[in-house]
């Protein structure tokens, strides 16, 4: 037992540990509160495994230099939060057409614009997953935990290369600042998936070429040896503009079928208290939290009430919302630190099969698991 | 196309999508000859753009090739030189491209003096858009979004370069060819940032809108008003006004960022280097 | 043609017709056709390639034992 690794950890600090573990050997970044600490012990870590640090001019750049390091071959991270987030979307955008994996880590603050830049929000749950203009694929994970965030950051990292899409990891301010106990697994216990290569057979190589008639193409790196064009223009399989409608739907099709036909195993959630539940509470991060706290009160009192939490925000769970309507579910209620974003996706997810109501809060204070208890009252009162 | 340079070449590609008399298509077949002159390994160079119409000259050349946003192009050249040093970069941009969106990342590519060398097609004009002013548009001149003349003042990009910290600063033009193809091979083979603006010409959007008339015309202008640096050093600074300064501006050895980088690993292992 | 005469030879396909290679060939060797290149005074040219370097579609080769 002496070899096991406790240590009291902050999830920011539990977010580079992972990307470490991952394989990660480029970080670019730039300072903005909360998520500093993240560049701040990746400059420390970095070059320590042989791995490259960069603190560039701005956000736009580390997005840049981000998707320039993926495409000579390193896994390549950057962190941000909200203010800088919206100003990485174009090179997301980039990254997702053009298929470089790489990692983002959002720690959400409050906003919109500098808003709250010390306090926690939720509020960049419909940024994630629209942010940068024009359909395009995309996976967004979600911790609530600091241990979470260390196996998260690896997850992300694997999806990101596995799938040859930008992974977004969504922390929110508690999860990243939070410190908890935390035991890491052993190295050899973790599962590392590296983007697929291109076979030292191919002559010929077509960069988006659906080789393996997966929708992923197999990636060669800059230096390599093989000669590739990579373009943020609509391109054809060769890598080549083209303004071709076929070539053009066929590209889309296949970028957003990549995550739609892969949706079993990319989407994670977590079932808490359901056997008998007649209300679920809806929820992910941080907020997560407090309602497992209430949860756990309200159950002493014998109410029926549950929990779904959602590991993956995007692509949307709405098998996980599908399977409550085959139970004794009637009620939902979607606890999240916005206006209410994730509510409406379950609204329309669920199709009018539940009472659904949504717990907003958007002060720069977290949900208290008194504000959870006083909601379910609230809403047992309309039945 | 001379046969020894066609390897270079996507000749499947061509012809490229430059107006008659672009000077785009001069200063890509410089680049080239530079790189054939110095035997340069075509495996082991990447070249970079951002967005516009010099932007797409990647495009048709058979090495690494990278299109990336408008403006960027230096900052995904950080990244990938940061990845693999061993990789020759080149970053090919307009003048809009790489003073106007990209402006922060060209001072600060210089300031890091990474070892990325630089060539802006500089033809006073966002051209892809059909004709709106840069910052690099004279003074006075006419485009579409300064219809009355323009009255922004424009930059001196090799000022500017040297002024961050660039290492190797030198302007040709598109007249200038052999002494442009020099420039580019000091540039390519000095270690740090290199920045080579070279006075292009935009004969559609930017000759038409200002009456200058033909690619010729054009071309005739920039032999009228260009001068070698050393005879502009000896000249008062109101007679440069109207010139185009050509030749090297600034050369120093300095320390390269990546090989500060490697220094900083090896400091973070320990004196040891366990790559 | 003479035996010192240097070799010249015009892609027309890849040629634009800017006119650039006739307008600064120090030595004349061209003349326009409807802005197309026609070589018209072959054994003046020095090889000096300026022609060749200046034309912005690669459709000159002066010189060299690799004309097409």
């Amino acid at each position: 037992m002496l070899s096991r690794k406790i240590m009291l950890m902050q999830g920011n600090e539990a977010c580079v540990e992972g990307a470490l573990a991952a394989g990660m050997r480029f970080f670019a970044g730039y300072p903005i509160t909360p998520s500093t600490e993240i560049a701040e012990i990746a400059a420390e870590r970095l070059p320590k495994v042989g791995g490259k640090f960069i603190q560039m001019e701005d956000e736009l750049a580390s997005m840049g230099a981000v998707v320039g390091a993926s495409l000579a071959g390193l896994k390549a991270m950057t962190a941000t939060s909200g203010p800088g987030f919206s100003l990485k979307q174009e090179n997301i955008g980039f990254a997702c057409l053009t298929e470089v994996p790489c990692v983002v880590v959002n720690v959400q603050r409050g906003g919109p614009s500098t808003g709250l830049p010390t306090l926690p929000a939720q509020g960049d749950v419909m940024q994630t997953r629209w942010g940068t203009h024009g359909d395009h694929p995309i996976i967004v994970i979600s911790p609530s935990s600091v241990r979470e965030v260390y196996d998260m950051t690896i997850r992300a990292f694997n999806l990101s290369e596995k799938y040859r899409v930008p992974c977004i990891l969504l922390m929110d301010e508690v999860v990243a600042h939070m410190r908890e106990r935390v035991e890491l697994p052993d190295k050899s216990s973790i599962d590392i998936i590296n983007r697929k290569k291109v076979a030292s057979t191919l002559s010929d190589y077509k960069p988006y070429m659906d080789y393996d008639s997966d929708g992923i193409p197999p990636m060669a790196n800059f230096g390599d040896g093989i000669p590739f064009h990579v373009t943020g223009l609509i391109h054809d399989i060769s890598g080549f503009p083209s303004t071709n409608p076929k070539v053009t739907e066929d590209l889309i099709n296949r970028l957003m079928n990549k995550i739609n036909n892969n949706i079993g195993d990319i989407i994670e959630y977590e079932k808490l208290y359901m056997e008998d539940a007649e209300t679920v509470i809806v929820t992910f991060g941080c907020t997560a939290r407090s309602v497992l706290s209430a949860i756990r009160v309200l159950r002493q009192e014998g109410l029926k009430i549950g929990m779904l939490r959602l590991k993956t925000i995007w692509p949307f769970a709405h098998i996980a919302i599908k399977e409550l309507m085959q139970s004794s579910v009637n009620t939902l209620i979607v606890a999240e630190m916005n206006y209410g974003q994730l509510l409406e996706t379950v609204k329309a997810s669920a199709e009018g099969a539940f009472r659904i109501y949504g717990l907003n809060k958007y002060n720069g204070e977290l949900i208290t698991p008194q504000e959870v208890i006083d909601k379910v009252r609230e809403v047992a009162e309309y039945a | 196309m001379r046969k020894e340079l066609e390897k270079y070449f996507r000749k499947d590609k061509l012809p490229h999508i430059w107006c008659p008399g672009c000077g785009h298509g001069i200063i890509t077949g410089a680049v080239i000859r530079a790189i054939d002159n110095l035997k340069l390994e075509q495996n082991k160079i990447c070249i970079v753009s951002g967005i516009g119409c010099s932007s797409r000259a990647p495009g048709y050349l058979n090495f690494n090739t990278l299109h990336t946003t408008h403006g960027r192009a230096l900052a995904f050249a950080t990244g990938i030189k940061m990845a693999n040093p061993e990789l020759k970069i080149i970053v090919l941009t307009g003048d809009g491209d790489c003073s106007a969106i990209g402006g922060n990342h060209f001072i600060h590519a210089a300031r890091r003096n990474i070892d990325i060398t630089t060539v802006v097609f500089n033809n006073s004009i966002y051209g892809m858009t059909s004709g709106q002013y840069s910052p690099m548009t004279p003074k006075g001149a006419f485009a579409t979004t300064a219809p009355y003349g323009n009255i922004d003042r424009n930059f001196d990009l090799c000022k500017l370069a040297q002024a961050a910290g660039a290492t190797y600063v030198a302007r040709g033009t598109v007249y200038h060819v052999p002494q442009l193809i020099k420039l580019m091979e000091k540039a390519l083979k000095h270690k740090g940032f290199s920045l080579i603006d070279v006075v292009d010409i935009c004969p559609t959007y930017f000759g038409r809108r200002n009456k200058m008339g033909s690619p010729v015309v054009m071309m005739e202008k920039i032999r009228e008003m260009s001068i070698t640096a050393r005879t502009a050093a000896k000249l008062p600074p109101e007679e440069l006004s109207e010139k185009i300064v050509i030749g090297e501006f600034y050369e120093e050895q300095a320390p390269e960022y990546t090989e500060e980088y490697a220094k900083v690993m090896k400091k973070a292992q320990g004196g040891k280097l366990n790559e | 043609m003479d035996e010192k005469s240097i070799r010249i030879s015009i892609d027309e396909k890849a040629c634009k017709k800017c006119g650039l290679c006739i307008a600064f060939c120090p030595m004349k060797v061209y003349v326009s056709e409807g802005g197309k290149p026609i070589i018209v005074n072959q054994n003046a040219c020095t090889n000096c390639k300026l022609c060749e370097l200046r034309c912005p579609d690669y459709a000159i080769i002066v010189g060299g034992e690799d004309v097409e």
